[in-house]
């Protein structure tokens, strides 16, 4: 097998490239989310619930309605909803951040599986539900290459692509992103101060709950067009990764669900080349893993990250 | 002695309203009564000061009135008018400032951005380019020079401590609480602050201290108010008040401020190090060749200010910290190499610096928190198991003889206040009658009384022979107890003398670097008191030599 020919014929396919960012973008969101979270000092594994949880609500309600502005609507308030709760229980409760977002990913799993045998067990998810819009620019659409790669991607991918910037400036720009990082790093210097650590700490927690609800509703309403069990299937815990790997830092965790999003849709490209597809699918992580271990440095989370606040301690 | 009845807040005739006024001030946290309707009034442009031993409820009443804490009683008044404090923001406005005593500082963040944080210039956007020109400007007219783009973690302890009054000057604070400000400083550093805290009166704020250094009071405040146990133990004008008398108000009875202690008899060297060299954490030198050496019944200060190597010091002879170089030498024999369990059954005490992270198990018994290290030989433990017999035996007999209270050996380490958590670690360390003991801030957080008992301890057992090698950052300590001093700047002994003909003003110098050579805002200050001193040598440049004691 002419290994470098057939690489070289999918490195020259622009599905390869266009898929890459299909891939990334629910990665995307639900890792900028990932690192407003943490930044402001709640560690966030629930990712992966509260995309599942905007993809069935997502698709839930447009069943109902045919509306899709409605569905996505249901999707980013369910997923700022279930938040909420993982915020209830690592703000005011105290609880161990991990037990409790792995308690909010276990609730969205039977949730959802549940509610899926309750409201469409006989027949799965209806087709005739309605997607999230694709974007088609005039001009580029036309050009070669470059046309297919990004003339005709999903609103879902645009809007995550922006959301990178606009995630930056508003943590690194912004009076309330100085405000979230003085929290992430040093609450009580905060709070002394007279910021108020919870209210800070729950914005950043539902505002991660909106985009994962978002990249879930992408998931469901554009990608699948349906709704499965499970369907996530882990996204939200390569979203993590990409948080971590990223550095706590939107222009990081983009590059790396950009990396990963490329590790799913080189995979893709690669079924039925003879190519063992699923240790290409892999390298990405492979990659994670040896990066993490010591060449892009140790990663330096905030220092406050996953430590309950007490006021008055 | 202008000593007023507790509950009496009345003032001499002729002073107008109190700047603030805290009355009846109350608040139990469980069964703990931490204030029990306390007064404080302070005056317009005063420095008053607040002292007490620990638990007396200084920290209560001031975390009270910065809104941190909220009173079950009691009332505040500024200018004679009541406000209402429920949190912070709310003391913010009413002009109150606080300089806390643990920085509340975001180590990551530049000057500027600490300065700013929470009320910054700017609209959504965080306007960088004037928080900047802000902290200059502020910082250039209260002369507290400091580069409002430079990363807090960048700086040493003296400018963070300007960073933390420049937020309070920010927010244009009139009432200023500094918390134990002197505690990270040298004598330099702390004399330039209290030059900066009467300046800032001048220029109309008033100050209120907290502190237990009796000198310091004596310095600088124009009157202090005594807690005790949660409740006000007087009010005296430091113009008509001594130290002891302080003391005494503090504790409830006589106290002795500086321990007695006899000609030291020197014997046999117990401990030696030479050339000793280790890594910090972080990987960096910070021991850059110790020579060292400490004989029976000496005790041997090293003074120094924090983070120059002081901790790293104590590990490598505790056998916590791997050395890259050297020997150390306990009782002749070379234990550089050998694990800390070895080192201690050759006769090796160690009081840790970090009682809660080294010193104790704090969830444990306080029974079992004096046998650790001895747990797994008899007589505590039999053919591998624990004998619990003698483990209650020691446990009674320490409790006793160190009047450690509750007297309770079964009570966990962590319902202990830190006095009694203290003589806990000393207790247990002393038991087996140890040959070297390595004592790192061994009264650091304590009261008056614990301090003096603890350094009753020290003294006895260095009479009786043990060799101790003290490490304080807090010179009274080293001065009151040592025989040698030894000061230690960035990992080198750079002078060690008698106590006896030892200078204060001297080790100073040599604690803050001795010489001109760092670009620190203290060089000044150090040339100009060397020059005061007459010594040019000392502004010259090099170390004086290794010192070995």
């Amino acid at each position: 097998m002419d290994v470098i020919g057939t690489l070289a014929s999918i490195f020259a396919r622009p599905d390869l490239w266009a898929g890459t960012l299909r891939f990334a973008a629910p990665l995307t969101l639900a890792a900028l989310g990932g690192v407003i979270s943490e930044r402001s000092g709640v560690v966030n594994i629930a990712m992966e619930g509260m995309m599942l949880v905007g993809a069935f609500f997502s698709v839930l309600v447009a069943a109902a309605t045919h509306d899709i502005v409605l569905a996505t609507l249901a999707s980013v308030l369910c997923g700022g909803l279930i938040a909420a709760i993982h915020g209830v229980a690592s703000i005011h409760l105290r609880a161990n951040q991990i037990v409790s977002g792995m308690a909010i990913n276990l609730l969205a799993l039977g949730l959802t599986s549940f509610l899926m045998f309750r409201f469409f067990a006989t027949s799965g998810t209806p087709s005739d539900i309605p997607a999230l819009p694709d974007v088609k620019i005039p001009v580029i659409n036309n050009i070669p290459f470059v046309g297919a790669v990004i003339g005709d991607q999903n609103l879902v991918v645009w809007l995550s692509i922006l959301a990178v910037p606009l995630a930056w400036w508003f943590l690194f720009r912004t009076r309330i992103g100085l405000r979230i990082r003085a929290v992430g790093e040093h609450p009580r210097a905060a709070d002394t101060l007279g910021i108020s650590v919870y209210r800070i700490r729950y914005l950043c927690v539902i505002l991660s709950g909106l985009l994962s609800g978002l990249g879930g509703a992408y998931l469901s309403l554009s990608v699948a067009h349906s709704f499965s069990d499970n369907m996530t299937s882990g996204a939200g815990f390569i979203a993590l990764a990409a948080m971590i790997f990223g550095k706590w830092n939107p222009i990081g965790a983009f590059l790396a669900c950009l990396l990963f999003g490329f590790g799913q849709s080189l995979g893709i490209n690669l079924q039925g080349t003879g190519f063992p597809d699923q240790l290409v699918a892999a390298t990405p992580y492979v990659l994670t893993v040896v990066a993490l271990a010591g060449f892009v440095g140790r990663a330096i989370a905030p220092a406050a990250d996953g430590v309950p606040y007490e006021v008055g301690e | 002695m202008t000593a007023v009845a507790p509950g009496d807040t009345s003032l001499p005739a002729g002073v107008a309203t109190p700047h603030l006024e805290m009355r009846g001030i109350t608040k139990s946290f469980g069964t703990l009564l931490a204030n029990d309707h306390v007064n404080l009034d302070v005056r317009d442009r005063e420095i008053h000061a607040v002292v007490g031993e620990n638990g007396a409820g200084k920290t209560t009443l001031m975390n009270i009135l910065y809104g941190l804490i909220h009173p079950d009683e009691g009332e505040i008044l500024i200018d004679g008018n009541p406000v209402r404090i429920r949190g912070p923001r709310d003391a913010i406005a009413a002009g109150i400032g606080m300089v806390h005593q643990h920085f509340q500082l975001v180590p990551v963040m530049s000057v500027a951005e600490n300065v700013v944080l929470g009320q910054e210039p700017g609209g959504i956007r965080l306007d960088r380019a004037a928080a900047v020109r802000q902290v200059r400007d502020l910082s250039e007219r209260f002369g507290l020079i400091v580069d409002p783009s430079a990363r807090v973690e960048t700086l040493p302890v003296g400018i963070q401590q300007r960073v933390e009054l420049l937020k309070i000057l920010y927010r244009g604070s009139r009432l200023l609480v500094f918390d134990e400000p002197t505690a990270v400083l040298t004598p330099q550093e702390t004399d330039e602050l209290f030059e900066i805290l009467r300046g800032l009166v001048g220029g109309g704020k008033t100050v209120i201290l907290i502190t237990h250094k009796l000198n310091e009071v004596m310095a600088i405040s124009e009157r202090v108010t005594v807690l005790r146990q949660g409740r006000n133990a007087g009010v005296l004008a430091t113009a008509h008040t001594s130290p002891p008398e302080i003391a005494r108000a503090m504790v409830g009875r006589e106290v002795l401020l500086r321990v007695e202690r006899d000609e030291a008899h020197l014997g046999d060297e117990r401990l030696r190090l030479e050339g000793v060299r280790a890594d910090s954490d972080r990987g960096l030198q910070a021991l850059a060749g110790i020579d060292l050496a400490v004989r029976s019944g000496e005790i041997v200060g090293i003074a120094g200010v924090s983070g120059n190597g002081q901790l790293e010091l104590a590990e490598a002879i505790a056998g916590l910290r791997p050395i890259t170089a050297g020997h150390i030498y306990l009782q002749g024999t070379d234990v550089g190499t050998q694990p800390a369990a070895a080192r201690r059954a050759n006769g090796l005490a160690y009081i840790p610096e970090d009682r809660h992270a080294r010193g104790l198990v704090l969830p444990f018994e306080v029974k079992d928190n004096l046998i650790l290290g001895s747990q797994s030989r008899p007589p505590f433990a039999v053919r591998g198991q624990r004998n619990s017999a003698a483990v209650d035996q020691r446990a009674e007999a320490l409790v006793r003889q160190f009047d450690i209270r509750p007297p309770n050996p079964d009570a966990p380490a962590s319902s202990l206040s830190g006095g009694n958590q203290q003589k806990v670690v000393v207790a247990r360390e002393l038991a087996e009658d140890p040959r070297v003991m390595v004592a790192a801030e061994p009264t650091r957080g304590l009261d008056v009384g614990a301090t003096e008992f603890i350094h009753r301890e020290l003294i006895q057992k260095r009479d009786e022979g043990l060799a101790i090698l003290l490490i304080s950052s807090e010179l009274d300590e080293i001065f009151s107890l040592s025989d040698t001093i030894a000061v230690i700047y960035q990992g080198r002994i750079v002078e060690a003398m008698p106590s006896a003909t030892a200078d204060r003003e001297r080790i100073g110098l040599l604690m803050a670097g001795g010489a001109a050579e760092t670009a620190l805002p203290t060089a000044t200050q150090i040339a100009e008191a060397a020059a005061a001193l007459g010594s040019s040598d000392v502004a010259g440049g090099s170390p004086h030599g290794e010192g070995v004691a």
